[in-house]
């Protein structure tokens, strides 16, 4: 009996400590990991419940909270095989092969040893299930490794749209780099889109304000320079006091939660907490630091929780600081630091200089929070500095062919060594599918004596 | 008339039941088509959930699309609409539905195949999509029936034929390039709608 009081007593012990520790009361919940997160997780690897619901959730919450997550960017990227193409019973030989109705198939958790870029943790030839004869279609791809399809620069799973053949024929014999700036990209330009927005937001703004308006409690100390700075920034012009900021509950605080600036910005900050700048703190975990990355950081890299203000400033909110400086501050890897010597920030200074026009510079925001039109009619820097790297092909449609032709800037992306040099030179690898495309279009074109690519398209449908 | 099932174990089939229940008196419109499989409520439920689609589809081409781009000259419709700012085709409309239908339901499935599909995974894949669309094409006025078992689920199938009724359908198919198929005339078989409703004991 005392043998079987004293192993429940252990049992016992064990399942509290083990309630303990996912509950987070009881030490660290590092040692409930049973393996390194891969690098889109690691963040909130502690944060079990925001993916696994609760301890003994299931699957289908682990499904849901990926779908929760990924699901609108997903649905953006126009999603080549959704869920609903496995639920089709016609597709069920291929899901026993390849169960792709469920996330975890090929985003296999916890697993570094088996998993790739983007998490992927299934095997390269997962493409072979459903396109076994690609090559028989199309000749091009009779002799092409399995392995290559997603490897090289012209397919992806989910985000397609940067491959499509058509699109691929359409950009064809485009130059490598387009005249500089194009007028859309003029239009569109950074001064020129703050300008609108400022113009719309001023249709409803109080009157401007000036330092001499602000309304800050006698008793709070601050500099001249924070003053001034307020003065003449965007917050001043639209009638933001002090207070507007500060004041919370009836209380003025010096520090200004990022919520709070979700308040008015509310698209940049759901950007912002989507991608790995804010994610901890959109998740309501300890902010994220420059001393938690994997990535390379400076040494002396702020060790400060990342806020807005992390990149804009306090007070000024300056977004040519924002735009070049705050992430050099940070960020020391190999691209990062070529940026200074690239033809990109050549471009940047000259605009900065008023030697250029505007549009016509590449800071790092202008590939990685690139400026995209809104629902509103008026532009939105994305925030979400993952959003066009994930892969980063789709980086070109939305960045790239502002200024380089398309077969430049798959080349381009899928030069490892030429990314890692900040685009110091030309592309040394050359991705054939706009070729290919353009081939096949010609001879399906001389077989069926429909004209060559080029031509007018076909006429629009007509119902009867 | 019974109500609409509401449980959650019963949702899956929900809207095929109620369609079914509205439309029962349209089932005897389908004599001649063969039927050696599936219970009559199974196929009385496939062909009201067909009337659905093919009405659906019939109005958004005639009051949407011919009304927009051919009466008013307001907007086109095309292959690449989201790219062209367009209006979606009629058949791509009927595919983004099914996949909106099969995301709300697990009971339920339809498709659009071909032996001649623009896009190769539109082919038929299982026996009965092969059998039915062999069906349709011998019978173009009759609807095909049978039941086929995957990955252990039974499941009723029907295939209905699906006719080239405007020479958009065919000028499009016999021009696009990768058409496996470039002499369809008014009022061929181009295909066939397979509906899927799975069987449970």
């Amino acid at each position: 009996m005392a043998a079987v009081g004293i192993w429940s007593f252990a049992g016992a012990l064990l399942l509290g400590s083990f309630g303990f520790l996912l509950s987070g009361e009881l030490g660290d919940r590092r040692l409930l990991l049973p393996g390194s997160s891969t690098d889109g997780h690691y963040q909130m690897e502690l944060g079990c419940n925001e993916c696994h619901g609760s301890a003994f959730a299931g699957e289908s919450a682990l499904e849901s909270a990926c779908v929760r997550c990924h699901g609108p960017e997903l649905t953006a990227a126009e999603n080549s095989h959704p869920k609903s193409k496995f639920t089709d019973p016609r597709n069920a030989d291929r899901v026993a092969r390849l169960d792709a109705r469920r996330c975890v198939t090929c985003h296999r958790e916890h697993w570094p040893q088996g998993t790739g870029e983007l998490g992927v943790s299934v095997q390269q030839d997962h493409c072979s299930v459903c396109h076994a004869d690609i090559g028989r279609e199309r000749a091009s791809h009779a002799a092409l490794s399995w392995s290559s399809c997603a490897s090289v620069g012209c397919h992806r799973f989910h985000d397609n749209r940067a491959s499509r053949e058509k699109y691929l024929i359409e950009h064809a014999g485009e130059a490598a780099f387009l005249p500089s700036p194009t007028p859309e990209r003029a239009a569109g330009g950074a001064a020129a889109a703050v300008a609108a927005n400022m113009a719309a937001s001023a249709e409803a703004a109080p009157r401007p304000l000036s330092a001499a308006d602000a309304d800050a409690p006698d008793e709070i100390e601050f500099g001249s320079e924070d003053l001034a700075a307020w003065a003449a920034s965007a917050h001043a012009a639209n009638g933001i006091n002090c207070r507007g900021c500060h004041e919370a509950e009836g209380s003025f605080r010096k520090s200004v939660p990022t919520s709070t600036c979700g308040r008015c910005h509310a698209d940049e900050r759901a950007g912002w907490v989507s991608g790995k700048h804010g994610l901890r703190d959109g998740l309501g975990l300890e902010a994220m630091r420059p001393e938690l990355a994997r990535q390379p950081m400076q040494a002396n890299a702020p060790d400060a929780a990342l806020s807005c203000s992390s990149c804009h400033r306090d007070h000024g909110f300056d977004r040519q600081r924002a735009a070049v400086d705050s992430c050099q501050g940070c960020h020391a890897d190999d691209h990062t630091r070529a940026y200074g010597d690239s033809a990109h920030a050549r471009l940047w200074q000259k605009e900065q200089a008023g030697t250029a026009p505007p549009g016509s510079g590449v800071s790092c925001a202008t590939c990685h929070l690139p400026r995209l039109p809104h629902a509103s009619g008026r532009e939105r820097v994305q925030h979400n500095q993952n959003d066009n790297l994930r892969p980063r092909d789709k980086m070109i449609r939305g960045v790239c062919l502002d200024c380089h032709g398309l077969a430049f800037s798959i080349d381009a992306l899928a030069d490892e060594a030429l990314v890692e040099r900040n685009f110091a030179g030309t592309p040394r690898v050359h991705v054939p599918s706009i070729d290919w495309a353009v081939a096949r279009a010609r001879a399906q074109a001389n077989q069926a004596g429909r004209g060559a690519p080029g031509s007018p398209p076909p006429e629009p449908w007509r119902s009867p | 008339m019974k109500s609409c099932p509401r449980a959650p174990s019963e949702r899956r089939l929900a809207t095929a039941a109620c369609l079914a229940a509205l439309c029962l008196a349209a089932s005897a419109c389908h004599s001649g088509a063969r039927s050696d499989a599936g219970s009559v409520s199974a196929r009385s439920t496939a062909d009201a959930v067909h009337a659905v689609l093919e009405a659906d589809r019939a109005v958004y081409t005639r009051e949407v699309v011919n009304r927009l781009q051919n009466e008013l000259g307001v907007i086109q419709a095309t292959e690449r609409w989201k790219e062209d700012k367009t209006l979606p085709l009629p058949a791509q409309m009927f595919r983004m539905g099914a996949e909106q239908a099969a995301s709300k339901t697990e009971g339920l499935h339809y498709a659009l195949i071909s032996t001649w599909a623009i896009n190769r995974q539109n082919q038929p894949r299982t026996d009965s999509e092969k059998a039915g669309l062999a069906f349709i094409a011998e019978h173009p006025d009759q609807n095909y029936y049978g039941s086929e078992t995957l990955a252990g689920d039974r499941y009723f199938t029907a295939v209905y034929p699906d006719k080239a009724v405007a020479n958009a359908c065919v000028q499009c198919h016999n021009q696009h390039a990768d058409s496996p198929r470039h002499d369809f005339k008014l009022g061929d078989v181009m295909g066939g709608v397979v509906i899927r409703i799975v069987q449970k004991d």
